[in-house]
């Protein structure tokens, strides 16, 4: 489990329009990789191709390489089904399925990869992966109701619970909290940390204080100007680029002088 | 919410005339609308009592009023739901295919042509089906019953004319299909985008997408689509009166030359013929239609309630 990511040279499109320039960024096994940037400057859609999630969008392509331990994620064998498979994804408004119930929604994912499965082997996913999402205590007696009746924060840990039930080898998640309250933002963070353990975790977020506080690597994206494509602007250690950054936009963006 | 309301009231802010007019004119419709059924319902019930009460000779059919209708009801429900079978998953792999995965201008002109076979009327299905389909089926169902002949659906003798229970059924579904097909095709795209990434990012490939987010999304949707199909089905009169070679029989046999007629072909082909207590008989047999129709309209609502919690709809 936990694999490293490389990223060369990675053109993302969606039709003619190209959204993000030329992005090559190393990420590594059992780390927690943070993007931060300005709206608009590409940060989901980089995030989406990591997981071959961006080409669901009607004319959306990507070219470059994305390596996940050595193997290329658009070479022309890879099925994005296996990809999504093995990469997992949180997204930014939690979306439980509706009509499935708590238990039920845990086990989505796996009902996909191995149709057949003894219900002790169920009820043991089900329990490992809402006591990893934190969840467990607050759900066991209501395993049956609705995902939907939860709270947003436990309806997003269950989105957690769903993308980790398959043990995939990388987490990507797209501003997890920022449709949350404070509490339920630090029931994550504190998640994340856990989960680090065991994953390799790439997490998109707007609030720098939560880039500082989870993250080991930031990645710093901008756009040159209107129209112009998103870029990665630099990359390091999390505690160097908030306290010592090369690039000035870099601090500026950190200072909140814009953006 | 109630408690907001009721403040509101309390203080009794003045109504704009505006909004005065519009709750006027919508209450008043749905008065209307409650009256006609009403109406429609007393009518029956009156007409129709002598229908039920008549003794054998007194009418043309010369049976008792239950005796005459039970074989019509039969006939009836077969035939719709037959046509419901066989159109419903034709319909949602249509509806799944124009939405989801058809490129957009193949999607756009194939809506369009479900949409105008929506519109054809039932005359010309009736004539379609007797002058094409009957012939064409022949061959089919003597196949049937020489390789199926074990079931009792296809026990035969097959019909010469294939002029089938079977026949009217296919008919039928092809009359309905375009009405649950549009209905799905606009209830499949309205699948919220979150919960397709949702089953994407999970690895979903694209069939089990739709089992994951539309279809539990579209669930209640579906129902009441292919109950405004059933609806049709029920009712429909010319098609089947044209296609079916009908003798009043109770039979699961869906291609002997001996089939149970519909209520609604029934009284349109006896209807100019017959005279006094004939004619209660046949309203009669109306209401009894009438109450089928409803009866599988709060079926529907029930089913469709029965898990709302789950709809999507909190
Ligand atoms: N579905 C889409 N179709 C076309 N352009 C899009 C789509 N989604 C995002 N974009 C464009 O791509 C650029 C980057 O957007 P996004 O990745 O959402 O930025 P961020 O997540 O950093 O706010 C923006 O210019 C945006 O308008
Ligand atoms: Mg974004």
């Amino acid at each position: 489990m936990a694999k490293s990511i490389d990223v060369s040279d990675l053109n993302i499109y969606y039709g003619d329009f190209l959204a993000v320039e030329g992005v090559t960024i190393p990420v590594a096994a059992r780390s927690v990789t943070a993007f931060i940037g300005p709206s608009g400057c590409g940060k989901s859609t980089f995030l989406r191709s990591l997981n071959r999630m961006h080409e669901v969008i009607r004319g959306a392509r990507v070219d470059g390489k994305v390596l996940v331990d050595g193997q290329d994620l658009y070479a022309d064998d890879m099925d994005p089904v296996n990809v999504r498979r093995m990469i997992g994804m949180v997204f930014q408004r939690p979306n439980p399925f509706p009509t499935m119930s708590i238990a039920e929604n845990v086990l989505a994912g796996q009902k996909l990869n191995s149709k057949r499965m003894k219900k002790s082997e169920a009820d043991d996913i089900v329990e490992r992966s809402l006591r990893s999402a934190g969840l467990w205590n607050e759900v066991k007696d209501r395993l049956d109701r609705p995902g939907s009746g939860l709270s947003g924060g436990q309806q997003q840990r269950l989105c957690i619970a769903r993308a980790i039930a398959t043990q995939p080898e990388i987490l990507l998640m797209d501003e997890p909290c920022s449709a949350l309250d404070p509490i339920s933002t630090s029931v994550i963070e504190d998640l994340i940390h856990e989960l680090k353990k065991d994953y390799t975790i790439v997490i998109v977020t707007h609030n720098m204080q939560q880039a500082a506080r989870v993250s080991d690597t930031t990645a710093f994206f901008n756009l040159a100007g209107v129209g112009q494509p998103g870029r990665l602007v630099e990359h390091g250690p999390t505690e160097k680029m908030f306290s010592n950054p090369e690039d000035p936009a870099t601090e500026a963006y950190i200072q909140g002088r814009f953006g | 919410m109630t408690s907001i309301q009721s403040t509101a009231r309390k203080r009794s802010t003045p109504t704009r005339p505006g909004d005065r007019i519009f709750r006027g004119t919508s209450i008043a419709a749905a008065l209307t609308i409650l009256a006609t059924l009403a109406g429609v319902a007393l009518f029956l019930t009156i007409e129709g009592i002598p229908g039920v009460l008549a003794s054998p000779d007194e009418v043309k059919h010369g049976t008792t009023f239950i005796d005459y209708v039970v074989p019509l009801v039969f006939g009836t429900l077969l035939a719709a739901v037959l046509a419901l079978a066989l159109a419903i998953p034709v319909a949602i792999g249509v509806a799944l295919y124009i939405s989801h995965y058809a490129p957009r201008r193949l999607a756009s002109t194939l809506g369009y042509i479900i949409d105008l076979l929506a519109a054809v009327p039932s005359v010309v299905y009736g004539v379609w089906g007797i002058s094409f389909l009957a012939t064409a089926l022949v061959p089919v169902y003597s196949w049937l019953e020489r390789t199926l002949g074990f079931i009792p659906l296809f026990a035969g003798p097959p019909s010469a004319t294939g002029r089938t229970i079977l026949t009217a059924s296919i008919v039928l579904a092809v009359m309905v299909l375009p009405v649950i097909t549009a209905l799905c095709r606009e209830i499949f795209l309205q699948t919220p985008r979150l919960h397709e990434e949702a089953a994407l990012a999970l690895g979903a490939t694209r069939w089990e997408m739709a089992r994951l987010a539309i279809f539990p999304y579209a669930r209640s949707g579906i129902i009441s689509a292919s109950m405004l199909g059933l609806g049709r089905a029920l009712g429909e009169t010319m098609a089947v009166a044209m296609v079916l070679s009908a003798s009043g029989v109770i039979t699961f046999n869906l291609i002997s030359s001996t089939n149970p007629s519909t209520i609604a072909a029934n009284i349109a082909l006896t209807f100019n013929e017959a005279t006094g207590l004939t004619v209660n008989a046949l309203i009669a047999s109306g209401l009894v239609l009438f109450l089928i129709t409803f009866l599988v309209n709060f079926a529907a609502r029930a089913i469709v309630e029965r898990r709302k919690d789950f709809s999507g709809a909190n």
